[in-house]
C-alpha cells in the first residue's frame, strides 16, 4: 500500500508516518511518502499512484480542501482515497472536505490507534462509495 | 501520548519552539507597527496561522497546557482579525505575556517540571474578550459556493475581509513546471506581494501533466489589471478579476463562468506570452527564493557527529602527510609526491568539508535579538521606565549552540540595565537627559570572534557603594579597597554574592547576580568586561568564539607535554628575549614593543615536574587575547598548527578549571586543550580573589 502523508507540521508527518508504518505487514507492506504541503503533494501525486492520501487541511499556499478537490478531478486518482485531519474548531472545513469527496475526516488530536482503524476501514473494504 | 516515539516528540518539541519564535517576531513586527499608527492585516493573520499550528500540534502529541493556552489564544486572535475585539494596549500585553508562557509550558514539557498555573492569565485574556459582537454578522458580500467550497474557514475569512476593505479579488493564472514550482511560484508570490495578499492557490486541473500544474492564484489587491500586469508582465500570466470593489459583490452564477470566458482577452482580462528562454531567470529575480521544501530540520548532534568524523580525518591528513615526508626522507621520491598531491587534493577537500558543516551550524543572532525585544518592552512597561532598544547587527552569525545558552546571560545584562542602569524619568528629567533611556545592543564579528555590546545611557555604577557592598560581603579586606584600580573595582561586579544584594529589583533580583553570567559566558569560552561612567552609563561587552565544534590550535610543548591553544585566542607567538622580563608587584611582566604583558608559565600554574628543562634553550611567549585582556603564555617549543575537535574531558573531570577539553593530535598522541580564559582569569584575577577570600578567612 502507498500512502502520502501531506502536513506542514514535520512533527506531525513523522507522528503519522510511525504510526501508519506500524501496520506495516498487517496489510502487506507500506510504503510511505511526505509531503509539506499541497504543492509538495501536487508534484508527487504524478509519480504515485497513491492507494490513500492523508492530508491536513490548513496549510498555507494549496490547502488541503484544495487538494480534494484537485484528486476528485483527476480521472488517474479515482481509486485514492483521501482522508483529512484537522482540528476539531472547523466544522466548516470538515463538511466542505466531505462535500469535495473525501473519504473520511479525523480530528485531532488522535491517537495511532484511532488513525490505524480509520486507514484499515479505508482501505480494507472494497470500492469507495 | 504513550504512542509517540521519541524521534517524533522531539520534532514536536523543536517544532514548537519554532512556532513561539514566530509569534513572538509577529507581535513585536505588529507592537512596533501599531507603535507608529501603522497597521497589517496580514501580520495578525500570520500570528492567528502559527497558533492554530500549534494547538493542533500540541493536540497530537498531548501538550495539553499548551493546547489549552494555544487554544484561548487562538480564539484571541480571531476574534482580533475579524475586528470583534480592537487592539489595545493591554490586549497587546496580554499577547506578549502569552510567548511568555508558552516558554515556560514548553520548558516544563521538556523537563517534565511542573507547568505554570494558566487560571490567571485566562481569566485576563477572558475579560479582555468580552462582548466581542457576535458572529459575522449577515455578511454583505455573497461568493461564488464553487469557490468557497474550497477554501478552509481561515481563508473565508480573510477574503471576506479583504472584498470589506474594498480590495479586488483577482484569479492570477499561471502555468508552472512541476519540477521549478517552488521557485517560479515564490518569484511571482513576491512580484505579486506589492500589489495585495495572495489568499491561496487554487489547482485548476486543468493543463495538469507528469511535469506541469495550472494554479490560480487567489490575490487581493488594491490595483489594476493593469498595474499589476506590469509587474508581473513578462511571465505567462493570465489575470481574470472575480470581485470588482465598484460593484460590491460578485454573484454565484457570474463566477461560475470565469474559467471558461476568462479565456477571451478582451473582458478586462490580458494574456502575456513568454519571451521564450529567459522565462526563469526573470525570476529568479524576484526577491528572496525561500522555499520550505528545500531546508531540512536537523538535529544538530548530528552535525557533531559529522564533525568528529571530520576530526578523525583531520587525523588520517597529518598520518598522511608524515608517511609522504618518510618516503621522500627514504629517497622514494616519485610515491612521495604523488601521495603529497593526493594529500593536499584530500586537505583542501576536507577544508570544504568542515567548512560546510561549520556554516550549517550557523545562526543569525537575531534569534536571541527578537526575545530580547520583548523582554526589555514587558520590564521597561512594568517597572514604568520609557526605553528605546536599539539593536545593531543582529545578522551576525554564531554557532547555534552558542545562541542558545547565549539567551539567560544576554537577558540578566539587559534586565541589570533596565532595573539599575537607567533611571526613573523624574530622575533623568531632573539631570537634564532625555525622557526615553536607551539601551544598544551591538554585535559584529571581529576575527574568529563575535562581540556582543549591551550599552545603556543611566547612572553607571556606583564604586564607592559597590566597594562597600564587597567589603560588607566579606569579598574585599577595607585595607585593600584603597588600592584598587578602576578596573578592579568594576570586576567586583563580577564576584558572587556582592551584585545580587546590590539588586533588589522584581526582575533582576532572583538570585542570580554577575557572577553566575561571568561563569556561564566563560563556560561558552568567551569572557564578559565592564566599563562604567557614573551619570553617563555602562557598557558590557561579551566576547564569544564563533564556534566551538571545530578549531585551529597552535600546539606547543612545555615540561615534555604536548597542549593546544585555540588560535582564536593566540594574537602572536614570538622568541623569549630574557632581558625583557620584569618583575613588578612579585609578577613576571614582558615588554613588548613598549607595553608590558603579564607572564605565565605554564609549568608553575599546572605545577608540571619539568622533565628535562634545559634552561638555557630558546623559549617562546604566546600572545593569549580574550576580549581586552593579554597574557604572555611561556612554552618550549612552537609545534605547530592544526584544526583539532575539542571533546569533553568526561564528567569525573569536569571541575578541574583551566582546560576546555583533550583533543587527539594526528600522530595519535592526545593533548590537552587550555581555555585560554579561564587561564587568563586564573592569573590576572584569580590569585588576587583568592589572596582576598584568604586573608578574610584568616
Amino acid at each position: 500500500m502507498r500512502i502520502l502523508i501531506v502536513d506542514d507540521s514535520s512533527a506531525t508527518r513523522t507522528f503519522l508516518r510511525e504510526s501508519l508504518e506500524a501496520t506495516d505487514g498487517d496489510a502487506g507492506d507500506v510504503e510511505v511518502s511526505e509531503a509539506d504541503g499541497g504543492l509538495e503533494a501536487l508534484r508527487l501525486l504524478p509519480r504515485g499512484p497513491y492507494d490513500l492520501v492523508v492530508t491536513d487541511i490548513n496549510m498555507t499556499g494549496v490547502n488541503g480542501l484544495e487538494l480534494v478537490k484537485f484528486i476528485r478531478g483527476q480521472e488517474q486518482y479515482a481509486s485514492t482515497r483521501v482522508l483529512l485531519i484537522s482540528t476539531q474548531s472547523s466544522p466548516k472545513d470538515q463538511q466542505r472536505g466531505l462535500d469535495l469527496g473525501a473519504d473520511a475526516f479525523l480530528a485531532k488530536p488522535f491517537t495511532s490507534d484511532q488513525l490505524r482503524t480509520v486507514v484499515s476501514r479505508l482501505t480494507g473494504g472494497g470500492a469507495r462509495g | 501520548m504513550a504512542d509517540t516515539t521519541e524521534k517524533a516528540r522531539e520534532e514536536f518539541l523543536s517544532e514548537a519552539q519554532e512556532l513561539i519564535e514566530a509569534l513572538s517576531r509577529n507581535l513585536l513586527a505588529l507592537d512596533e507597527l501599531q507603535a507608529s499608527g501603522g497597521e497589517d492585516p496580514a501580520l495578525v493573520n500570520e500570528a492567528f496561522r502559527v497558533v492554530h499550528t500549534l494547538k493542533g500540534l500540541s493536540g497530537i502529541f498531548a501538550a495539553k497546557s499548551i493546547g489549552t493556552l494555544a487554544h484561548r489564544v487562538e480564539d484571541a486572535l480571531d476574534a482580533l482579525r475579524l475586528g470583534k475585539v480592537p487592539l489595545s494596549a493591554e490586549l497587546m500585553d496580554v499577547l506578549f505575556r502569552t510567548v511568555e508562557l508558552f516558554w515556560q509550558l514548553l520548558g516544563s514539557e521538556k523537563d517534565g517540571g511542573d507547568p505554570p498555573d494558566l487560571q490567571d492569565f485566562l481569566g485576563r485574556l477572558r475579560n479582555l474578550m468580552v462582548n466581542p459582537e457576535q458572529g459575522d454578522g449577515a455578511s454583505p458580500v455573497e461568493f461564488d459556493p464553487a469557490l468557497l467550497a474550497v477554501l478552509t474557514e481561515y481563508e473565508e475569512h480573510r477574503l471576506r475581509t479583504c472584498v470589506e476593505r474594498g480590495l479586488t479579488l483577482y484569479k492570477v493564472r499561471v502555468v508552472f513546471g512541476l519540477e521549478t514550482l517552488d521557485k517560479e511560484l515564490e518569484g511571482i508570490k513576491t512580484q505579486l506581494s506589492h500589489h495585495g495578499e495572495v489568499i491561496t492557490y487554487l489547482p485548476t486541473g486543468e493543463a495538469a501533466s507528469i511535469d506541469t500544474i495550472e494554479l490560480d492564484l487567489l490575490l487581493a489587491s488594491g490595483s489594476t489589471v493593469a498595474e499589476i500586469l506590469e509587474v508581473v508582465g513578462k511571465t505567462n500570466v493570465h489575470i481574470e478579476p472575480v470581485s470588482g470593489g465598484d460593484e460590491g459583490s460578485v454573484q454565484g452564477a457570474e463566477l461560475a463562468a470565469v474559467p471558461e470566458r476568462s479565456l477571451a482577452p478582451d473582458k478586462g482580462a490580458t494574456t502575456v506570452q513568454p519571451k521564450g528562454g529567459d522565462h526563469e531567470s526573470e525570476l529568479a529575480q524576484g526577491g528572496a527564493m525561500r522555499s520550505v521544501s528545500q531546508t531540512v530540520r536537523v538535529d544538530i548532534r548530528k552535525l557533531d557527529v559529522l564533525m568528529n568524523a571530520v576530526g578523525e580525518l583531520a587525523i588520517v591528513r597529518g598520518a598522511l602527510g608524515r608517511i609522504s615526508e618518510r618516503l621522500r626522507a627514504e629517497g622514494e621520491r616519485q610515491l612521495a609526491s604523488e601521495l603529497h598531491r593526493l594529500h593536499r587534493s584530500f586537505d583542501r577537500r576536507l577544508g570544504e568539508l568542515q567548512g560546510g558543516i561549520l556554516e550549517v551550524r550557523m545562526v543569525p543572532l537575531s534569534q536571541v535579538f527578537d526575545r530580547l525585544s520583548r523582554v526589555v518592552r514587558q520590564i521597561s512597561r512594568d517597572v514604568g521606565k520609557q526605553i528605546r532598544l536599539v539593536i545593531t547587527g543582529s545578522d551576525t552569525e554564531i554557532d547555534k549552540l552558542i545562541v542558545e545558552e547565549l539567551s539567560d546571560p544576554l537577558m540578566h545584562i539587559v534586565r541589570n540595565a533596565i532595573d539599575h542602569g537607567i533611571e526613573t524619568a523624574e530622575e533623568r528629567a531632573r539631570i537634564g537627559k532625555p525622557d526615553v533611556g536607551i539601551i544598544a545592543v551591538n554585535a559584529f564579528q571581529k576575527g574568529n570572534h563575535v562581540v556582543l555590546e549591551v550599552e545603556d545611557d543611566g547612572g553607571g555604577i556606583d564604586e564607592k557603594f559597590l566597594i562597600q557592598r564587597a567589603v560588607e560581603s566579606g569579598h574585599l579586606p577595607a585595607v585593600q579597597a584603597a588600592e584598587l584600580t578602576k578596573d578592579e573595582v568594576m570586576n567586583l561586579v563580577f564576584m558572587p554574592g556582592v551584585t545580587t544584594r546590590m539588586e533588589a529589583g522584581d526582575y533582576s533580583g532572583r538570585g542570580v547576580g554577575m557572577d553566575v553570567v561571568k561563569t556561564n559566558i566563560a563556560k561558552l569560552g568567551g569572557v564578559i568586561d565592564l566599563h562604567s561612567e557614573r551619570s553617563i552609563g555602562t557598557k558590557i561587552t561579551v566576547t564569544l568564539p564563533i564556534t566551538l565544534a571545530i578549531v585551529s590550535a597552535l600546539l606547543v610543548r612545555c615540561a615534555g607535554y604536548t597542549f593546544a591553544l585555540p588560535l582564536t585566542s593566540v594574537s602572536e607567538a614570538l622568541s623569549l628575549d630574557p632581558t625583557n622580563i620584569k618583575w613588578i608587584d612579585n609578577r613576571e611582566v614582558y615588554t613588548l614593543r613598549g607595553a608590558s604583558l603579564p607572564l605565565c608559565r605554564l609549568e608553575q600554574l599546572l605545577e608540571l615536574s619539568s622533565q628535562a628543562a634545559p634552561s638555557k634553550r630558546r623559549r617562546f611567549v604566546v600572545v593569549a587575547t580574550v576580549g581586552n585582556r593579554r597574557l604572555g603564555i611561556v612554552t618550549d617549543e612552537l609545534l605547530g598548527q592544526e584544526d583539532i575537535v575539542i571533546k569533553s574531558l568526561g564528567r569525573s573531570l569536569k571541575p578541574v578549571r583551566g582546560f576546555s577539553g583533550a583533543t587527539e593530535l594526528g600522530d595519535q598522541r592526545v593533548a590537552l586543550v587550555i581555555d585560554v580564559a579561564a587561564i587568563i582569569e586564573e592569573v590576572l584575577h584569580g590569585a588576587e580573589t583568592r589572596e582576598l577570600m584568604g586573608s578574610v578567612h584568616a
